[in-house]
């Protein structure tokens, strides 16, 4: 597949699978994320989704904003129910029940849906190798309960259950790794994206669509509402956190790792950190230790990346 | 395979029964004492017999998930479980039923943990009483080899769209090697022809499942469920009509046997049934007027059958498979009471808890259920339950 070059809304397809009209919060990144996950992958689709924000802000009986088949049945468990949907159709198809076609089965779920309370079905699925996406949007908490932390809430950030207080620092645990929990499962394609990345998030989309056998693109999505930041300051820290090689892009194509995006002038954490209110509890010394760590992470990438 | 009688486990013959079903997918995870359908059934695809997806999932929830996605694209879908797995499953039990998802499963029942025991008991299928499943019960192999097949039937009717438990008691029945009659594959595609969901999951033709119901909308959505349920019990009885038309062996929702003329009955649900005939025998040669009503059919309870049988009788005596902690009684008892409550002509109730965890109940005990159930009535002690067989 082409690299895009250039960023040109041109260049993208005009149809929309995932349409307007749903109830996301203003400034909503992860809505914009299943909106371009959805222009990547085309009406060839089924969707099992999760519950979470994602599913209750787009099917409040009667009304949908899918264009493709869509099926909600519960939090922990779309990457089962995808891989069911998979057996059924490549059995029928298999046996003359139904015509052969390229179909996409994609499961999709939150950080929650994902790291913490699907984890056992997501890897099951994984495992069995169905043909299968599994797209995990992570916005860093359970947004649609009200922003309670989850296992990929990030070291520090203050959340409804893991609030900052005088004997508390918010989050103390690390973020959960997901992407390298999956590449653990030796699927042929995990990819991280990011939807101020619109073009290499669609295109990673479109590699794990036409990847045979399971594949896992873990898309950093960024919630004004959990984060404390302007509904229009969405995209800018997306960017942020790339820049800052906080949520780095790369993939991992059997195995090989390859960054996608090398930031052109890396950016200290705190810029990233500074004006998001879940952090504007932290001392400098946390700031710094959180700096420690993001350029630990950020290295054992790049020497991955640059194995190949 | 041809029509045939052959000496098989249980459980072997039902998994048989699910490959000339031609279902498409088979979703498990091991429990004792489901095991040997699940293990046959894998061999039955291993060995290319049955051209289906054997998906070996991860737990029982996802054992559940797995039938839903593949039910929801119009595949023929089978899975089976006990006891701690119906329990893990029971989140997406419910939901399968209320999407209207035509899945079946083989239900091994097994007592509930804790303490830990894999022995049968109606502990497990009572937690699910009510959600939303169709639930037949079944007391030998020959029924549990029959009811496969009429359970597809049921759940794909398209004025049904359920899903169907064929409830079989563990070990008691799944692990007894039995006389089978297994039918002609002809037979069955006839009976069973392929199944054409009408709003299956396809790009062709984009529906939108499982959307969520704000307050304005459940009420509406549960009635819908309820009149599912109760609106099935026709094409329930017409599956097993004709089942019963071109095999000769027919089925209903409230069988009776020596009840006719009797003047007390003892109500089993399952494999208790068979006991139950037996010592009616001998008791009716010594004269007792006693006979047996089995409930084949538990959801949708089948109210006008259940009266027809027993209106009129002096007492019943329940056998219940199960306890509702600090309840009035076994789940059996309080619905009977329940649907001849200041009916004319209404029996009293005597309600017996046995076999818990499969604990034997002989012909012996039989007797005694039988004939201390029948002084109790006599004398008006009619409250409650009794444990039987309680030591210490």
């Amino acid at each position: 597949m082409d690299r895009f070059s250039v960023f040109s809304a041109r260049l993208v397809d005009k149809s929309e699978n995932f349409t307007s009209g749903h109830r996301a919060c203003q400034g909503c990144a992860e809505a914009l994320a299943v909106r371009l996950v959805m222009k990547a992958l085309g009406r060839d689709t089924i969707v099992a989704m999760s519950t979470g924000c994602m599913e209750i802000i787009s099917s409040p009986l009667p009304l949908t904003s899918w264009k493709v088949p869509w099926i909600h049945n519960a939090f922990e468990n779309s990457a089962a129910v995808i891989s069911g949907c998979e057996s059924g159709m490549k059995a029928m198809m298999r046996k003359g029940k139904l015509p052969a076609k390229k179909i996409n089965f994609v499961g999709m779920g939150g950080d929650g849906a994902t790291a913490d309370i699907g984890m056992g079905a997501l890897s099951g699925a994984l495992e069995r190798g169905h043909d299968m996406i599994y797209v995990c949007y992570d916005n860093e908490a359970y947004m649609n309960t009200g922003i309670q932390r989850s296992s990929s809430t990030p070291f520090g950030a203050s959340t409804t259950t893991s609030p900052a207080g005088k004997a508390s620092m918010g989050q103390h645990t690390r973020k959960k790794n997901m992407a390298q929990i999956a590449v653990a499962h030796n699927i042929p394609y995990v990819a991280t994206a990011c939807s101020s990345f619109p073009f290499d998030l669609m295109e990673k989309v479109k590699r794990a669509s036409e990847t045979p056998g399971a594949a896992y693109v873990h898309i950093l999505s960024v919630c004004p509402t959990g984060w404390r930041i302007q509904p229009h300051d969405a995209i800018k820290y997306g960017r942020l956190a790339v820049d800052a090689c906080v949520f780095p892009l790369y993939e991992v194509v059997n195995g090989k790792y390859s960054l996608t995006y090398r930031p052109q002038r890396i950016i200290p954490v705190k810029e990233y950190l500074g004006g998001q209110g879940r952090f504007r509890h932290l001392t400098e010394k946390q700031v710094e230790q959180i700096q420690a760590f993001v350029d630990t992470d950020y290295q054992k990438i790049v020497k991955l990346s640059d194995e190949v | 395979m041809g029509k045939v009688r052959k000496g098989v486990e249980v459980s072997i013959a039902m998994a048989d029964a699910v490959a000339q079903a031609d279902v498409d997918v088979i979703a498990a995870y091991p429990i004792t004492p489901q095991t040997h359908i699940v293990e046959h059934l894998a061999d039955i695809v291993a060995n290319g017999e049955l051209d289906a997806e054997f998906v070996p999932v991860d737990s029982e929830h996802s054992a559940m998930s797995v039938c839903c996605g593949s039910a929801a694209v119009g595949a023929r879908t089978f899975t089976s479980t006990s006891s701690q797995g119906l329990a893990l499953m029971s989140e997406i039990f419910f939901i399968s039923a209320a999407m209207r998802l035509p899945i079946v499963m083989a239900l091994a029942n097994r007592s509930l943990s804790s303490p830990l025991s894999i022995w049968n008991d109606h502990g497990d299928v009572m937690m699910v009483r009510d959600a939303g499943w169709i639930h037949v019960f079944v007391e030998n192999g020959q029924e549990s080899y029959d009811n496969v097949f009429c359970a597809f039937r049921m759940a794909e009717d398209p004025n049904v769209m359920l899903p169907v438990a064929v409830n079989l008691d563990g070990f008691i029945l799944t692990h007894m090697i039995e006389p089978v009659e297994y039918e002609d594959d002809e037979l069955i595609r006839q009976y069973l022809p392929e199944f054409k969901m009408k709003h299956a999951l396809h790009p062709d033709k984009p529906v939108s499942m499982g959307c969520f119901g704000m307050p304005e909308i459940y009420t509406e959505t549960q009635m819908h469920r309820e009149d599912g349920v109760t609106n099935s019990y026709p094409h329930i009885l017409k599956a097993w009509e004709e089942w019963g038309k071109l095999t000769g062996r027919y089925y209903h929702p409230i069988e009776t046997y020596r009840a006719d003329d009797a003047e007390y009955c003892i109500v089993t649900m399952g494999s208790y049934g068979e006991t139950a005939m037996e010592v009616v025998d001998a008791l009716r040669e010594e004269g007792e007027k006693v006979g047996v009503v089995k409930i084949r059919l538990w959801r949708p309870f089948p109210f006008d059958e259940f009266r027809r049988a027993v209106l009129g009788k002096k007492s019943l005596i329940v056998i219940d498979r199960a306890l509702s902690f600090g309840g009035p009684g076994g789940p059996v008892a309080l619905e009977l009471r329940s649907a001849l409550y200041k009916k004319e002509g209404a029996p009293t109730i005597v309600n017996y808890i046995a076999g818990l965890a499969g604990r034997d109940v002989s012909r012996k005990d039989f007797r005694h259920i039988i004939l201390e159930g029948k002084e109790k009535a006599a004398s008006g002690d009619t409250e409650g339950f009794t444990l039987y067989g309680l030591r210490g």
